[in-house]
């Protein structure tokens, strides 16, 4: 007993010790690595317009970065307080190049930084220039984000006849690790009905526009906390999860099936929903539900349809053009807030318009990869690329990071089995419709396998009809 | 394609080389050309049986019908997800809550197990369908296969043409196609094909006395005994025609093999269904197949001591003490096992077969199911078309040729049609025995007229149409010769045959398409301008209930909505279709005949969330729970005599207008159906609250909820959900 109670406070020591010299460590070296790059640039002018007029937020900021330091800096840091950095679905950079007429955008890379957290918890992205940044030097650039699931309703149940009210919670400065020389940040409300604004001098409402500044010098991480209550009564459509499963096949038909769980995620439906208000008082009877969705197909869409668990939903309508088809799908009831619709769209389309050969002779898959109804969120995304029976080697292109492993699945008359390849992304907005890439390679004999076992099949069937009408099985001759 | 152009030009060459290779090596044996066109009519007639249940689906979409197919549905969905051991012990607590249901006891799982086997061997010849898609088209194949047996049957009974022509009769009969359109997945469209099968196999094995046909046909009983309730008809039917065949002194070897055989081995195996159980040695419904059993036996010990007496005096003796002493020790045993509640009595089910009054008076809630009422002489019409004047044709030809074939099918003739008159449902398991039957009467005369008009240059008839026909027929072509305008009249009389049997295909393609295709999940209407109308409210509501209400919710509505609110809405019911607990059913009329107040009581008590109606005040539909309302009030109040019929009638008047009873007016269904009606304006030119499905303007307007709330009411407001609020709190 005792032996052991003197090891185990021999041993606690050793942890004192050890977190002793860690923190003195941490408290030695941590400004170091903090001051070894962020203070060489300041920020000479920033304007930021958040648009709150749909459920996704959609924040444009132009930033002036100049570099009042002595090294060259390649990389620009964003700071998001960590509430935002959750719901943060999309981003993207230009470089804005050129003065007024001759404006052009150069595309630029971000990435999360790996840089540590800053003060409360603030989470870092980089944008990395594409020419370094000179001493003394400035540059344009322009960041577009997007956040989902932001908008809290309040109140947070609602009856039939009210329209939805809700919250937003954002800074009336930018978050940045930079001195900002002079900002200016205005917040678009989809109506001018704004319950109440917090006000951070000066501040301006002018119709459905919101506009907090110009603030002058602030220093590197200050904050200023805002909250905008307003009437918000699009659609909260949320597709909580999404799977699309494409499925090539060489005879001319790419198959993709998209499985579908929608929810309103908007205001709660308080107390029971009334048909005849709903029906009488139509435009103004549940004003924050929806009725219908539109999702937007490829051209020479064919073989569309619309379904449940239980059954076809016959309230779908399709126009077929020729750069884009759209189908206006109607769940079977309206959606209200909390209230949710599961259901499946299936469409087939030319495989020649999305297949094609690349040089070396492989095939790739070249098609959209987020969701195709307007506006919606959607929380989870899975992308099933089924490759034909007998292909090899998948590899993918996506512009985003995602996550993507391989499957094995079984469909008509498959022996092997078909490979798919899998990926998984969460948080997806309409902003993420960009096309993405799957090679693989495929030997074209392989189209031939199915209808040869067919053909074997009915042979063998004749040639065992034949057998049989040919022998006399009885043992005794009648 | 090069190989074909070869082979072309060579035929080319060859064709005028050697005549005789194209026309003589092609010429086929009469046999064999025979063999042909029968192989390919059946397979038309199969084909053609598949295809005409395929309206539906065109019609509509691929779905399940009606009510008990989700039933069906859900078990067969159970059984492919959980495998066959949780699907026999499964206890379902979902449906007759508090109560539950033990499903592997309960019902009868040929059709679940049929649709998961095939299922599953589609599945393992990597043939990726969904099981709905099975479920939905199980009925139609098994419709095809029955076409077949028809064919082996009508064969057996007649001759091979008789057996085409019932083959192609019962393809398209109406009466048979009403539940076995895609989509039907009811026990029945396994259970025709079960019943004939058996049927088919025990004849068989009559005529050929053969231990093989007899298994064959006990293992056809044993199917039919795990797929439907009417196997009681087969095990009455057999042994009735046992006795008849002993009467008629027809009693030979060959019964007794095929009797014994089918009867024992049958029993022991339908005991192997836990539905059935020990009923075969119990119930008062079986009896007579096993009285007949012991009969068979006394009448083949007697048959041996007359064989060892060779004495008629002592035999006659002997004769009378062992009869007089069988016939006393079984009624002693019915008696006893009768009086001692071993052997139960006959069921109130097949009390009302045999006297079609028995259920309105006892037993409300088999006479509250519209397919028990009697059978209209116009739905007989309708079902079988001219089947039904060729019926009494056939057994004339049936008492021409009698043999123990065709006593038979004479006797499965005429008891299913009694039932058929006695029950809409039943014209179902006539069907077969009114097309095998007609079939005689159509391939009789047809043959003979074709003799007749084939006959004209000689007297002699060898080659007649089918080659291989019975021997027997053939006396009936030696007609009288002298007869004036024979061949004309021959002739007159096949087109007039020809003219009947093409009404009778219009006829069937028509039904079909019209009138059984419906699926009544989805409701078609024609618009104003002519345009299809869909009603889609059902699975509407159901859907809605499946997404928008807490998963352990109980749902309370009448019984006949329970197996859909359980497949289609995944929720828990009160009561459903199965219907074997009256009180329970009883107790659902009771509160929706009560007034709200109390109505509350008996929910809380059901811990029932949310309350269904059916209501068709805004589209007229008229199948609507107004419309049954009566039926609740006369089920609710054969259990709660508190509940009394009169209450709601106006001199014996069922109304729903100002002029209805006070209590019909304030009733929770009333309530229900009505909350908020009398703002809506249903009809142009019509007062608001105007009921175009019993076309009134409703009586009371002025409706307040005081425990139930609105939770959904559908589009074209079919569906109406309740919430049932909680308890007011008490501070």
């Amino acid at each position: 007993m005792e032996i052991n109670n003197a090891g185990a406070t021999s041993s606690l020591r050793l942890l004192q010790i050890c977190l002793i010299f860690s923190v003195l460590i941490l408290t030695y070296f941590s400004p170091l690595v903090r001051s070894s790059s962020p203070p060489e640039l300041r920020i000479l002018s920033a304007e930021r317009r958040v648009d709150l007029s749909s459920h996704i937020i959609r924040v444009s900021l132009t930033l002036k970065v100049e570099n009042i330091g002595t090294s060259p800096a390649s990389e620009i840091l964003l700071a998001f307080p960590p509430t935002q950095v959750d719901h943060l679905a999309w981003i993207k950079a230009d470089a804005v190049v050129g003065r007024r007429k001759k404006k052009s955008s150069l595309p630029l890379e971000v990435k999360p930084s790996t840089i540590e957290d800053g003060p409360n918890g603030t989470k870092y992205y980089s944008i990395f220039l594409v020419n370094q940044l000179g001493s003394s030097e400035s540059v344009s650039v322009e960041v577009l984000y997007a956040l989902t699931h932001s908008l809290e309703p309040f109140p947070v149940e609602i009856s039939q006849s009210e329209s939805q009210l809700v919250y937003y919670h954002d800074s009336a400065v930018i978050l940045s690790p930079y001195h900002i020389k002079s900002q200016e940040t205005s917040f678009r409300t989809p109506s001018n009905k704004v319950e109440s604004f917090t006000r951070v001098e000066p501040t301006a409402q002018s119709g459905t526009e919101l506009k907090y500044g110009p603030y002058e010098d602030r220093t590197s991480y200050s904050y200023s906390a805002v909250i905008i209550h307003f009437e918000n009564n699009n659609p909260f459509a949320v597709v909580e999860e999404l799977i699309r499963e494409i499925e090539i096949s060489h005879w001319g038909n790419l198959q993709i099936t998209e499985y579908y769980k929608l929810a309103h995620a908007g205001a709660r439906q308080k107390g029971g929903f009334s048909r005849v208000e709903y029906q009488s008082r139509q435009p103004f009877s549940g004003l924050s539900s929806f009725k219908h969705l539109l999702a937007e197909l490829p051209p020479r869409v064919h073989s569309v349809y619309y379904r449940d668990e239980i059954g076809n939903i016959s309230s779908s309508r399709l126009r077929i053009g020729s750069k884009k088809s759209e189908l206006l799908i109607e769940p079977r009831y309206p959606l209200f807030g909390g209230w949710k619709a599961t259901f499946v769209v299936g469409y087939g389309v030319p495989v020649q318009d999305f297949l094609f050969e690349s040089s070396d002779g492989a095939r790739y898959l070249n098609y959209s990869f987020g969701c195709p109804l307007a506006e919606t969120v959607v929380d989870k995304l899975t992308v099933k690329v089924v490759l034909p029976e007998g292909s090899e080697d998948p590899s993918v292109v996506v512009p985003f990071q995602l996550e993507q492993r391989l499957e094995k699945k079984y469909s008509y008359l498959d022996v092997v089995g078909r490979t798919v390849v899998v990926l998984e992304k969460r948080n997806v907005v309409p902003e993420h419709n960009s096309p993405f890439q799957v090679h693989y390679k495929f030997n074209p004999i392989f189209m031939l396998a199915e209808p040869l076992m067919l053909v074997a099949a009915f042979f063998l069937f004749f040639v065992a009809s034949i057998a049989y009408l040919h022998m006399d099985l009885a043992i005794r001759k009648s | 394609m090069a190989a074909t152009a070869t082979a072309a030009a060579r035929m080319e060459k060859a064709s005028d080389l050697i005549p005789i290779f194209s026309t003589k090596a092609w010429k086929l044996k009469t046999k064999q050309q025979e063999l042909l066109i029968r192989v390919s009519i059946l397979l038309l007639v199969y084909i053609l049986a598949f295809m005409t249940r395929l309206f539906s689906v065109l019609r509509y979409e691929s779905m399940i019908h009606e009510f008990d197919p989700y039933f069906n549905y859900r078990t067969t969905l159970f059984l492919t997800e959980k495998g066959f051991y949780e699907f026999w012990n499964w206890f379902d607590s979902e449906s007759w809550y508090p109560l539950g249901r033990i499903i592997g006891g309960t019902l009868y799982p040929g059709l679940m197990v049929t649709a998961a086997i095939i299922y599953w061997t589609l599945r393992f010849l990597r043939f990726a369908v969904h099981i709905r898609e099975v479920c939905v088209l199980t009925a139609p194949f098994f419709a095809s296969n029955t076409t077949l047996v028809a064919y082996f049957f009508g064969k057996e009974l007649w001759d091979s043409g008789a057996g085409l022509v019932a083959a192609a009769l019962i393809a398209i009969c109406p009466g048979y196609i009403s539940r076995s359109v895609a989509g039907s997945y009811d026990n029945e469209g396994v259970a025709i094909f079960a019943l004939l099968l058996t049927f088919y196999l025990f004849v068989k094995a009559v005529n050929t006395g053969s231990l093989a046909w007899a298994l064959a046909s006990a293992f056809g009983y044993f199917y039919m005994v795990s797929a439907w309730g009417g196997y009681v008809f087969i095990i009455n039917l057999i042994p009735l025609y046992v006795m008849v065949l002993l009467v008629t002194g027809r009693y030979s070897m060959r019964l007794y093999v095929a009797y014994n055989c089918m009867y024992i081995l049958g029993m022991l195996l339908a005991m192997q269904i836990r539905f059935v159980g020990f009923q075969h040695v119990q119930s008062g419904e079986h009896m007579a197949a096993m009285g007949v059993f012991f009969l068979m036996q006394v009448f083949y010990f007697l048959d041996w001591v007359k064989h060892q007496l060779n004495d008629p005096k002592l035999f006659h003796a002997f004769l009378r003490i062992t009869v007089s002493s069988a016939v006393g020790l079984g009624a002693i045993a019915l008696g006893v096992g009768t009086a001692s509640g071993y052997i139960s009595p006959w069921t109130g089910r097949f009390y009302s077969l045999l006297d079609p009054t028995y259920a309105k008076d006892h037993i409300p809630i088999i006479a509250s199911v519209s397919e028990h009422q009697p059978t209209a002489w116009s739905s007989f019409m309708f079902d079988f078309h001219i089947l039904l004047i060729l019926f009494p044709a056939g057994l004339y030809f049936c008492f021409k040729r009698l043999s123990d074939a065709t006593i038979f099918i004479v006797m499965y003739g005429l008891t299913s049609m009694y039932f058929a008159g006695v029950m809409v449902r039943l014209i179902l398991v006539a069907t077969p025995a009114v097309c095998l039957i007609s079939a005689i009467a159509v391939s009789a005369t047809i043959k003979n007229l074709t003799q007749l008009v084939r006959a004209k240059p000689k007297t002699s008839h060898s080659g007649s149409g089918k080659g291989t026909t019975g021997t027997k027929t053939s006396s009936k072509g030696s007609f009288d010769q002298s007869l004036p305008f024979q061949r004309n009249g021959a002739i007159a009389l096949l087109l007039g045959a020809f003219y009947l049997l093409s009404r009778y295909a219009i006829h069937c393609t028509w039904v079909t398409s019209e009138a059984y295709s419906s699926p009544s999940i989805v409701l078609a209407a024609r618009g104003a301008h002519g345009n299809r109308v869909i009603f889609d409210d059902y699975r509407e509501a159901y859907f809605w209930l499946r997404q928008n209400t807490p998963p352990d919710a109980k749902v309370m509505s009448w019984w006949d909505y329970g197996y859909q609110i359980t497949a289609m809405g995944n929720r828990t019911v009160i009561v459903d279709n199965n219907t074997w607990n009256n009180t329970h059913i009883a107790t659902v009329g009771r509160a929706m005949s009560s007034y709200e107040d109390e109505a509350y009581e008996i929910m809380k008590s059901l811990d029932v969330d949310y309350v269904l109606v059916v209501f068709g005040g805004v589209t007229g539909y008229s199948s609507d729970d107004i419309n049954k309302f009566l039926w609740m009030v006369r089920i609710g109040g054969g259990v709660f005599p508190v509940i009394k019929e009169p209450d709601y009638l106006v001199n014996g008047e069922y109304r729903v207008d100002k002029g209805a009873a006070p209590k019909m007016l304030n009733c929770l269904m009333y309530k229900l159906s009505y909350y908020r009606f009398g703002e809506l304006t249903t009809e142009y030119g019509r007062p608001p609250g105007y009921d175009r499905a019993r076309g009134v303007e409703i009586g009371n307007k002025d409706i307040k909820l005081e425990y139930l709330e609105e939770a959904f009411t559908t589009s074209n407001w079919i569906v109406r959900i309740y919430k049932v609020k909680p308890p007011n709190n008490r501070w």
